[in-house]
């Protein structure tokens, strides 16, 4: 049974159609990655699927689903006298559940307790993007919504981060939607993947719908291809624009 | 004391407690103008009150009802218009109030004042504290949530909108609280000044909540013995009239300053 179905989907913003007609749907332990270019309507998507959003079309959720939500990116006040110790106790009272698994998520983020005494706004990029992951798997959930996860980390965190998200929903067995900017991971992690620009361009496995004619015609001719090393040099098969 | 004296005082203390508390999570949410505003909306009601000759507080209360609305309205929608709109209107809500009400009572309307409360008021005051420290304890997870980031808690379950009138309202009710005694001039800074020392001084939350809600009984407490013992002093031929708004904002702007030369616990 389809943890998600979504069947001609559309949102308008201001009287502007920002996405258009889409239909896909998500399986049990399925990773879908979302890939466009920019304003091509991922984010917005990401909040219809969660109901932030007025929309259109149909989004149906199975009764048993539990989301987890990593966001693209949080301005946090460096004023806030705030850990994300009180934000993950926070989502468990809010969610009326036990606290008792703060420690463990936390330690298989790797979030030390230093991280967790530090207010908000004084983390680094991959400390908060981290415990932001950490927020996100407090309350079991089934399937991860992640929105570039990886957007304020520098490169070498970058790797780190989706080695993190890839090891957590192996170990959890979580579905996930994640729009994600980098094709070597698409390729490596992602069971589906959706090709949007405004509209549904593509919607399928990796290797059968990303074809170089599919991304030249979803980011342009202009747009050279390279892989993503761990060196941090630019190989073939991630995007740069 | 007169009993109605003691009964005014335990009311002052306790609503200096939940201002302090209040005036933490309004300082986090980045609402200290908007709040401060809002108090102003109370005067054309407490004028039209004594104009016509009833209660300032059921008068107060309702303005207060509208400004509250007025404001989640305005909120909504987070343009330069908004705050345009919100300086404006609560501005003239101030002008409106002075001409509105009689001169007699403008200065006590604006400042506030020891005012011995009757047993009836002294239990609704009482009243009024308990729901806003309920609603702190409740829902103070929600707001935590939602003053990192609106988003994510909506997509917890969190509706975000909901919380924001509740907590207006709740400011709203503090106001009300602290009006007869501070005047809609100042009973703003009651909340906000506080909350400025409570941050200045810690940086965990549960230390700036309760540092907060201290500094505001200090404060409260200093300026109503300095306005009790001595509400005028004269230097030379000048006369200085601490009465008991002006001095309870005055103790807490100078807690302020001394928390400025501390170093964060």
């Amino acid at each position: 049974m389809n943890l998600l179905t979504v069947k001609h989907l559309s949102v308008e913003l201001e009287n502007r159609s920002v996405v258009e007609d889409l239909s896909f749907d998500l399986a049990a332990g399925e990773r879908l990655s979302i890939l466009g270019p920019n304003g091509a309507g991922k984010t917005v998507l990401l909040k219809a699927l969660l109901n932030l959003l007025p929309h259109q079309g149909e989004i149906v959720w199975a009764p048993n689903v539990r989301i987890g939500y990593v966001p693209q990116k949080i301005d946090a006040d460096t004023h806030l006298p705030l850990t994300f110790t009180d934000l993950f106790r926070a989502k468990c009272r809010t969610l009326n559940i036990s606290s008792d698994q703060i420690g463990e998520i936390s330690e298989s983020v790797g979030l030390t307790p230093q991280i967790l005494r530090t207010p908000v706004g004084h983390l680094s990029g991959g400390q908060f993007q981290r415990s932001l992951i950490a927020f996100s798997l407090i309350g079991n959930p089934n399937v991860l919504l992640m929105d570039e996860p990886t957007a304020s980390v520098d490169e070498p965190g970058e790797e780190h981060i989706y080695e993190l998200i890839n090891r957590l929903q192996t170990q959890h067995q979580l579905a996930s939607i994640m729009v994600s900017h980098d094709l070597s991971f698409v390729f490596r992690y992602a069971t589906k993947v959706l090709c949007l620009n405004r509209l549904q361009v593509c919607f399928g496995s990796p290797t059968e719908a990303l074809s170089t004619d599919m991304l030249t015609k979803l980011y342009g001719e202009s747009v050279g291809f390279y892989d993503h090393h761990h060196d941090h040099q630019p190989k073939p098969n991630s995007l740069r624009q | 004391m007169t009993a109605a004296q003691i009964y005014s005082t335990v009311l002052i203390l306790l609503t200096a407690f939940a201002a302090g508390l209040v005036g933490s999570f309004t300082l986090m949410k980045r609402m200290s103008l908007a709040g401060d505003v809002v108090s102003h909306i109370a005067l054309p009601g407490l004028g039209l009150a004594m104009l016509f000759g009833f209660n300032p507080l059921i008068g107060a209360a309702a303005a207060l009802l509208l400004g509250t609305i007025l404001i989640w309205h305005l909120q909504k929608s987070s343009t330069l218009t908004t705050e345009v709109a919100i300086g404006v209107i609560f501005t003239a809500a101030l002008a409106i109030g002075t001409v509105l009400t009689p001169n007699e009572d403008l200065i006590e309307a604006l400042f506030g004042g020891f005012q011995s409360l009757n047993m009836l008021w002294f239990i609704a005051g009482l009243l009024a504290v308990c729901v806003i420290l309920g609603f702190v304890v409740v829902f103070r997870h929600k707001l935590i949530m939602s003053l990192f980031s609106p988003e994510l808690a909506a997509a917890t379950g969190v509706n975000v909108s909901r919380l924001n009138l509740y907590f207006l309202l709740i400011f709203s009710l503090t106001v009300l609280l602290g009006v007869r005694f501070l005047g809609a001039l100042l009973v703003g800074a009651l909340i906000i000044v506080p909350a400025a020392i409570g941050r200045q001084l810690t940086h965990t939350l549960t230390a700036f909540l309760l540092t907060s809600a201290f500094a505001s009984v200090l404060s409260v407490g200093l300026g109503l013995t300095v306005s009790l013992v001595s509400p005028q002093i004269k230097i030379g031929h000048v006369t200085l009239n601490l009465a008991l708004g002006p001095a309870i904002i005055g103790v807490a702007t100078v807690l302020f300053l001394l928390s400025l030369l501390r170093k964060k616990v």
